[in-house]
């Protein structure tokens, strides 16, 4: 009796799980870049009310955990398509083909700017990257060349005298996020570059050189304020001296209530970061797996979508929200190697 | 001898009097904090998310044009369906102010209707074709910024480059208003439409029918699973057995694990290795059931065990199974217990996010769900997802949000409460 309950149990158990999912699927996938998102979702939705396919399903994952998911297999169950906020690096490549996904489409869609912004009632800010990287980074040069030592600025004063004599106080997002990222990348090793010696190093220890050039300081003076980015807004207006980093279309939206800084001399506005000016803007990018275009009903007609001069031209309704465009021939010749699903080439770094 | 002790007595009497005063103030002044801290909350979320419910629209004079939309009655349905209607609307509004110049003032004035305005416009003349040719006046969305302005959320009085909504386009909106042209109506967008990214678009409906299903597949699997274990636990297990014992020490850890685990598990298992779709009510639904299996099962234990022995051993005397026993007398008279413990383990399961976010429910789903297998978020996910958008408008949606699962919450713990009293025995 005993027995034959248990033996029923595990009958049941082994039919319910054999229940495949794997059917075929009539929406697009798409996983990845939470700083993509905005842009991928407004296509997605224009997309969904403007032809007659279903509005593709869109994840918050990060780049990292998108191009994880993308690259798992390449089976229908699998994303079609993964947003990302940085190049595919070559580790991410090789996962892909150890899974079976050999033919990806790449498309850069435009740039995003990432801004340091402080209250409208605050002081004017004019940043270089160097007091940037000194203001911020864990380990600082010291007086004799060769030497670091632990950040002693406590006033931006102290770093740049040119500068207000405010405490160091910036609001910025955790390392989780892509945006964190980019502003180690391109704001704090572009300032820690400044530095010969430190330059050097690159050479010698490339691990050496990226720990003393992205390690961002713990006493304080940089606070990390969860990915949200409203919050670092609505914390600024509150506390008119500290700084906050964020993405280019949160300055756009709350022009009322915060204002950029502009950085090595050059203000950040949508013109500024379009022609490369602004020296903290990174490429954004999606990645298509071709095998899935004709399985997947609608992805020729999503690309299509996303790279008309409606959406993410220069008057188009993704730069309303904040992306800045590529240029004309860029998009021109983007445009066309999306359309025809031209597979990447395999890149090392 | 009793001189002294009453002197010891009265000596004392004084302090501990005082204490008994500190106590009950201490107790005081915690449910007074308390208070003041809900308070807080929920004034900061009813002053903001109010606003949410009402919606300006605006009045258009639109010409459907034949010769502009490029079709006329008895074209077919495609070329109904994909005609230019966002012309229709960009001249309507032309027309309205004439002499606008600059790629600026262009831009803002298109942007004074919500985009949708040429998808609402398209369906009208799929509805009835007769329109064309004719010019009608509808009542389209406004533009969220034209939204924000009208619930006196920006100050006209800042200097014009600290706005939103620039001198020009405070004109255009003066000159509407005058004429009776915008007007703020109940929102009832917020709960026909599904998520958007235009925050004058975007509704809870998805959500909604995302977290239905959800709680449909969570309160299916796991009220029949949790009633079996607690009544076999109860009734049926050995007394005094060490594989028991453990597996009651288990239930009762599981309860106090981080809700968060679960997802990792539902993400290794049910989508690992049975292949389930990510971001669907029917994953969501496992993975929740996970969730509220233990505080059922706690529950359940204890409405069984409230139920007098007296009852079950006359059923016994008079000759009752022991299952006859459990189904007949012992799960009825304990029903209201392992309900009220079912619905707070679902009011829970309701509010949840964290498991969600590893299943891939922290999505973007434009289309409402119609069955467990179709993508859904559920409505503390759409909290999520509209708190951390750009657009200033979604702030005051989020609070809206705040407050209809709020609404929500208290009634399923008011079901609680009212079962509880109602059907409650003592005996």
């Amino acid at each position: 009796m005993k027995k034959k309950s248990v033996l029923a149990a595990i009958a049941l158990i082994t039919s319910t799980s054999g229940i495949s999912f794997a059917a075929g699927r009539d929406h697009i996938e798409i996983v990845g870049s939470s700083t993509v998102y905005p842009f991928a979702t407004v296509v997605a939705e224009t997309f969904g009310k403007r032809t007659k396919f279903k509005t593709p399903k869109i994840e918050s994952t990060g780049s990292g955990g998108g191009l994880k998911l993308f690259c798992s297999g390449n089976g229908i169950n699998t994303p079609d398509i993964t947003n990302s906020s940085r190049r595919i690096k070559q580790s991410e490549v090789e996962l892909c083909a150890k899974n079976g996904v050999t033919k990806i489409t790449e498309v850069q869609i435009g740039f995003d700017g990432i801004t340091i912004a402080n209250a409208k009632k605050g002081n004017v800010f004019n940043l270089t990257l160097k007091d940037l990287f000194l203001a911020l980074a864990k380990e600082v040069p010291g007086k004799t060349g060769g030497e670091l030592i632990a950040n002693p600025y406590k006033t931006w004063k102290d770093v740049n005298p040119e500068l207000p004599e405010t405490k160091i106080e910036v609001l910025g997002p955790p390392p989780t996020s892509g945006t964190r990222d980019a502003f180690a990348e391109l704001a704090l090793e572009g300032g820690c570059k400044t530095f010969d010696w430190i330059k050097a190093i690159k050479k010698q220890d490339k691990r050496k050189y990226k720990s003393i050039c992205h390690t961002v300081r713990e006493d304080g003076a940089f606070i990390e304020a969860g990915e949200n980015d409203n919050l670092i807004v609505q914390k600024l207006e509150k506390n008119p001296s500290a700084l906050g980093v964020f993405g280019f279309s949160f300055l756009d939206q709350n022009s009322d209530k915060v204002k950029g800084a502009s950085i090595d001399g050059v203000e950040i506005s949508f013109e500024n970061i379009t022609d490369g000016s602004y020296p903290i803007s990174r490429p954004l990018f999606f990645y298509v797996k071709i095998d899935h275009v004709g399985k997947v009903p609608g992805i020729t007609e999503f690309i299509t979508e996303f790279t008309d001069e409606d959406a993410w031209g220069e008057d188009g309704y993704l730069t309303e929200k904040g992306l800045i465009p590529l240029g004309e021939d860029q998009r021109k010749a983007m445009a066309e190697s999306a359309r025809s699903f031209k597979q990447m080439a395999i890149i090392s770094e | 001898m009793s001189d002294t002790t009453t002197k010891i007595i009265k000596a004392g009497l004084k302090k501990r009097y005082a204490k008994e005063k500190r106590f009950r103030f201490f107790g005081l002044m915690s449910i007074v904090i308390s208070f003041v801290f809900l308070l807080v909350l929920l004034i900061s979320i009813f002053s903001k998310g109010w606003s949410a419910f009402q919606q300006t629209y605006v009045k258009l004079d639109v010409e459907l044009n034949e010769e502009v939309l490029g079709i006329n009655k008895f074209s077919n349905k495609d070329a109904l369906f994909s005609a230019r209607y966002k012309k229709i609307i960009k001249n309507s509004l032309k027309k309205k102010f004439p002499g606008v110049k600059g790629r600026k003032q262009k831009r803002a004035l298109k942007n004074l209707v919500s985009k949708s305005a040429q998808y609402e416009l398209r369906d009208k003349v799929l509805k009835d074709p007769e329109l064309l040719g004719t010019t009608q006046s509808f009542w389209f969305l406004a533009k969220d910024d034209v939204d924000v302005f009208m619930k006196g959320n920006i100050d006209r009085t800042l200097p014009e480059s600290n706005r939103r909504i620039k001198d020009y386009q405070l004109a255009w909106i003066d000159q509407l208003i005058a004429e009776d042209r915008l007007e703020k109506r109940f929102n009832t967008q917020l709960f026909s439409a599904s998520d958007s990214r235009e925050p004058e678009q975007a509704g809870l409906k998805g959500a909604l029918m995302g977290s239905l299903f959800t709680m449909l597949v969570t309160l299916s699997l796991s009220f029949p699973i949790a009633v079996a274990a607690a009544a076999y636990l109860e009734e049926f297990a050995p007394q005094n057995n060490r594989w028991v014992d453990l597996i009651e020490v288990n239930i009762n850890n599981l309860a106090a694990v981080p809700s968060i685990v679960f997802g990792l598990l539902g993400l290794a298992i049910y989508i690992g290795l049975f292949g389930v779709p990510r971001s669907t009510p029917l994953i969501g639904g496992l993975v929740l059931t996970l969730m509220t299996l233990p505080t059922i099962i706690i529950a359940s234990r204890a409405a069984i065990k409230s139920v007098p022995p007296s009852i079950k051993q006359a059923a016994v005397g008079l000759g009752a199974s022991r299952v006859q026993v459990l189904f007949h007398h012992t799960l009825p008279l304990a029903m209201p217990g392992i309900l009220t413990g079912t619905i707070v383990g679902m009011a829970q399961a309701l509010g949840e996010t964290a498991p969600l976010l590893m299943i891939g429910m922290v999505a973007f789903v434009a289309e409402v769900p119609g069955s467990i297998m179709d993508p859904a978020t559920v409505m503390p996910v759409q909290i999520y997802l509209w708190s951390d958008s750009p657009e200033r408008a979604f702030s005051e949606r989020t609070s809206a949000a705040i407050m209809v699962l709020l609404a929500f919450l208290v009634m399923m713990n008011l079901i609680a409460i009212v079962l509880r009293k109602k059907f409650e025995q003592r005996w």
